[in-house]
């Protein structure tokens, strides 16, 4: 890793999380340093989502720290948290009626006092990334009018308008088809390469491999392992956290797992 | 409003929302206008027409008379106890749909009418004069939403089914209440009790503190309109955006109970203005906050004012409560809305 004066994007410190009573993880420790991609693996129900939301600050921790760039939650200035870490939701739901750019521009709210409105500055940002995510022409468009893949882009699209340092993604490739699911990967792994750092819940262990710095599996009693993904993604370590056998079939220098 | 207009040109795919923007403060505009309008109509209407030069003269404290004293003690009193509950229901039922994330939430969906109905008809029923009829409902809708509160928020969770169903299930209690106070009431204020359930603004003596909360409660509701937009998007992104959704719903839940603690106590429980309103305001500009508040303010007051001088005129010299128009209007409109979006 490059030297950088700042701190890591995130870090946890002896974690824990708990559902209830249950243990999602205990005791975790990991630094996410810029350009490093973490993917959180593990069966329905083993707590990757009330754990990246803990990681975003919207849960309290059971024991521990987590720290968004070098300092706790807690302690960033109420609001400035939300400059420096973004967080990809499972779903979007609307209630309301709103338009494809109003929706996007929700992403600029942490960069706006009180009594501002949303700038041409801000609208470019907006259409920018709805740009990136193939969904130009769509601004006008209402949101109920639009289909579940459209609707998931749409989503990452406010998401890439905040600008955060740190992206939390849960299951960012819901909805989409291949070739946006390769267009998304591509891209957060881009902002990884300039200075980001991304978190993300996957169900896809072969995109894991190829997308994933690190890896974080969990086994859904309370029990994790972390490490670089060239560690973590053995066939016995996955068929084990699933429940269910893995075989491993090398193919040059890519591995790509298969369910038995 | 202004100083957010971007002086610099739009580029070439951009100012999309300066269009909106700009549309939407046309839409205020027009609503003050209708204000003033609503108002004077209001003031000019009745079983004795005053003309345009006798309302100034009497509004501006000229010269005395029949004609002034009509305007000063009867009409403006009403005519401002209308507009001001009509603005205090349509910015209550705004802010509940928000807090409730359902489109179809009205200010009296979590009990706040039945409490104060169970109160003013309490009162009515013990023979209590005009001020304690209003004490009594302002008393029973803040016993109301205090109830709903504690019974919603006692595990200490947020969920807005949870708020609904508690609302509703306090609603249907007071509801059992005033039917019983109704069959046990003396023949003679039967009428009084009546014309109190369906709204009424004829009774309107003293209409400045409506007016003066509906001043307080915009002023207090717009510093947070822009995160009242994250919040009606969802629990989880308005906090991942920054916004702190217990202390913002918490605002929201007692701001939208006095004013509606307000509106009853002071007209009755006008039924569908702060349900139509919000939702017609709604597909006229959209559901940006900033704008939707202001807007189904103005609006709301209009509709009342409005409502209210037609019930004292279209059967004159027989006075209608102004409730009865307003579900007669509303209920309607509101079907039509709910046909044409499906949810």
């Amino acid at each position: 890793m490059k030297t950088d004066a700042r701190p890591p994007v995130l870090a946890a410190d002896r974690l824990s999380v708990q559902v209830g009573r249950r243990n999602v993880v205990h005791d975790l420790d990991f630094t996410l340093q810029p350009g490093d991609t973490l993917v959180i693996l593990g069966r329905n129900g083993a707590g990757k989502t009330t754990l990246l939301h803990t990681l975003a600050g919207l849960r309290d921790v059971a024991g521990g720290d987590v720290l968004l760039s070098g300092q706790p939650y807690a302690a960033w200035p109420r609001g400035h948290e939300a400059c420096l870490r973004g967080l990809l939701a499972q779903s979007q739901p609307d209630f309301f009626s709103a338009t494809v750019l109003e929706t996007a521009l929700v992403g600029r709210h942490p960069y706006l006092g009180r009594w501002d409105w949303e700038s041409p500055e801000d609208e470019a940002i907006a259409l920018a990334a709805l740009a990136t995510l193939g969904l130009d022409g769509f601004a006008e468009r209402q949101v109920p009018t639009l289909s579940g893949g459209e609707r998931q882009r749409l989503a990452i699209a406010a998401l890439l308008v905040q600008q955060p340092r740190l992206y939390l993604l849960d299951e960012p490739l819901a909805h989409l088809d291949l070739h946006h699911e390769i267009g998304v990967l591509d891209h957060f792994q881009a902002l990884a390469r300039s200075g980001a750092g991304i978190v993300m819940v996957l169900h896809d262990i072969n995109l894991t491999a190829r997308y994933a710095s690190h890896v974080l599996l969990l086994d859904g009693q309370g029990g994790h392992e972390f490490g670089p993904a060239r560690e973590i993604l053995t066939a016995e370590r996955l068929s084990h956290a699933y429940g269910h056998p893995l075989r491993a079939i090398r193919d040059g220098s890519q591995t790509l797992f298969l369910p038995c | 409003m202004v100083e957010g207009q971007p002086t610099a040109g739009a580029r070439t795919g951009q100012g999309s929302m300066r269009r909106v923007r700009s549309r939407a403060i046309a839409v205020l505009g027009g609503l003050l206008l209708a204000s003033l309008a609503a108002m004077a109509w209001s003031l000019a209407a009745g079983a004795m027409p005053i003309g345009a030069a006798d309302l100034w003269a009497a509004l501006s404290g000229g010269q005395g008379g029949m004609e002034a004293d009509i305007v000063r003690t009867l009409r403006l009193p009403r005519a401002v106890a209308a507009f001001a509950c009509g603005g205090l229901l349509a910015l209550a039922g705004a802010l509940m749909q928000v807090l409730l994330r359902n489109p179809l939430a009205d200010p009296y969906v979590l009990g706040i009418s039945g409490g104060a109905a169970v109160g003013a008809l309490g009162a009515i029923l013990a023979g209590a004069t005009a001020g304690w009829i209003d004490s009594g409902a302002f008393i029973g809708a803040l016993a109301a939403t205090l109830l709903v509160f504690g019974l919603a928020h006692g595990d200490g969770s947020w969920t807005q089914t949870r708020l609904l169903l508690t609302g509703v299930i306090v609603a249907a209690g007071c509801g059992a209440a005033v039917a019983l106070m109704l069959s046990l009431a003396p023949e003679g204020r039967v009428k009084g009790m009546l014309f109190w359930l369906m709204g009424d603004a004829s009774g309107a003596t003293r209409p400045w503190p409506a007016l003066a909360l509906l001043v307080i409660g915009l002023a207090a509701a717009m510093p947070f309109s822009r995160e009242l937009n994250l919040l009606s998007r969802g629990e989880v992104t308005a906090r991942a955006l920054g916004v702190r959704t217990g202390r913002l719903r918490g605002l929201v839940y007692g701001l939208g109970s006095l004013l509606t603690a307000v509106a009853v106590t002071t007209v009755g429980s006008v039924g569908f203005v702060g349900l139509i309103v919000p939702h017609l305001v709604r597909l006229a500009i959209g559901n940006d906050q900033r704008l939707l508040l202001p807007a189904a303010t103005l609006a709301g007051g209009v509709l009342l004012c409005a409502a209210d001088t037609a019930a004292r005129t279209v059967v004159a010299p027989i006075q209608l409560p102004v409730g009865v128009l307003t579900a007669l209007i509303g209920v309607p409109v509101f079907l039509f809305l709910l046909a044409r979006h499906p949810r």
